[in-house]
């Protein structure tokens, strides 16, 4: 089952949500997105999260603290969760914001976040 | 520095939050047509983001003025709010600042991420931001 608003899609592959931002999300989409993804935990009973944020140019410290949440809540439903796709200019503007993506793990793309899944629930 | 008079791209008005969004692709497009780079880019509509954020959340909603400076090659925006004011800047634009929710990084942050950042704040008027980057 896959579901696409506003905010983000999200897709059931093999046990593990994929989550993907859209561009230019605004803040109600991503508290929007952060609630469907919770419900759609719980109810699949997912593995593992896996939040796509390749499409975002920028990432400011609400849409940051947003993606840490996300990442908490599906850690706190017993599912494993990586960040990827994080764009070179983004990290280095989180940097200087200050900000951290506490408890939030992070992988280079979807194969290495899917692989290291793999090898964690194997 | 603004080195020149700007021409006026857009001014919006800032009321939720797909205005900020709206102010977000205006400041981008203006730099595209300037040839900003993507770090560049990056770093100036994340601040952007923040302060027009500000003034929604914060002062009562606002506006925004983009104005591109092409022989200089800058981008600056004006961003004004209704708000009550900030009773003292010095504090405010410290990291882990705060006087809601947020995390407090959102002003000292977005200062850090332009080449020009004033601020005023009178009680009157509220908040008045001035920022620009050099592409």
């Amino acid at each position: 089952m896959s579901d696409a608003l506003d905010g983000g899609s999200i897709h059931m592959v093999d046990g593990v949500l994929l989550v993907g931002i859209h561009e230019d999300v605004t803040d109600t989409d991503i508290m929007g997105l952060q609630d469907r993804l919770a419900d759609r935990v719980a109810s699949e009973r997912a593995q593992g999260v896996v939040i796509d944020i390749s499409a975002l140019e920028i990432v400011d410290t609400f849409v940051g603290r947003v993606i840490a949440q996300l990442a908490n809540i599906a850690r706190l439903l017993d599912a494993q969760t990586f960040l990827v796709g994080m764009r070179p200019a983004v990290a280095m503007t989180l940097v200087e914001l200050g900000m951290h993506l506490p408890e939030t793990r992070t992988a280079l793309s979807l194969t290495h976040a899917m692989e290291r899944l793999r090898s964690n629930s194997g | 520095m603004i080195r020149e008079e700007g021409k006026l791209v857009e001014r919006i008005s800032l009321r939720s939050d797909r205005d900020v969004a709206r102010a977000r692709r205006v400041v981008t497009q203006a730099m595209d047509k300037l040839g900003a780079r993507a770090l560049g880019r990056t770093r100036f509509v994340t601040a952007v983001s923040e302060i027009a954020r500000n003034a929604v959340v914060h002062g009562q909603g606002g506006d925004i003025s983009v104005f591109s400076h092409d022989r200089s090659k800058q981008v600056s925006v004006i961003c004004e709010d209704g708000g009550p004011g900030i009773e003292d800047i010095d504090t405010a634009l410290q990291d882990g600042f705060t006087t809601g929710r947020g995390l407090g990084r959102g002003l000292g942050g977005a200062q850090r991420l332009c080449d020009v950042f004033e601020i005023e704040s009178t009680p009157d008027t509220g908040v008045t931001i001035r920022m620009a980057v050099n592409i």
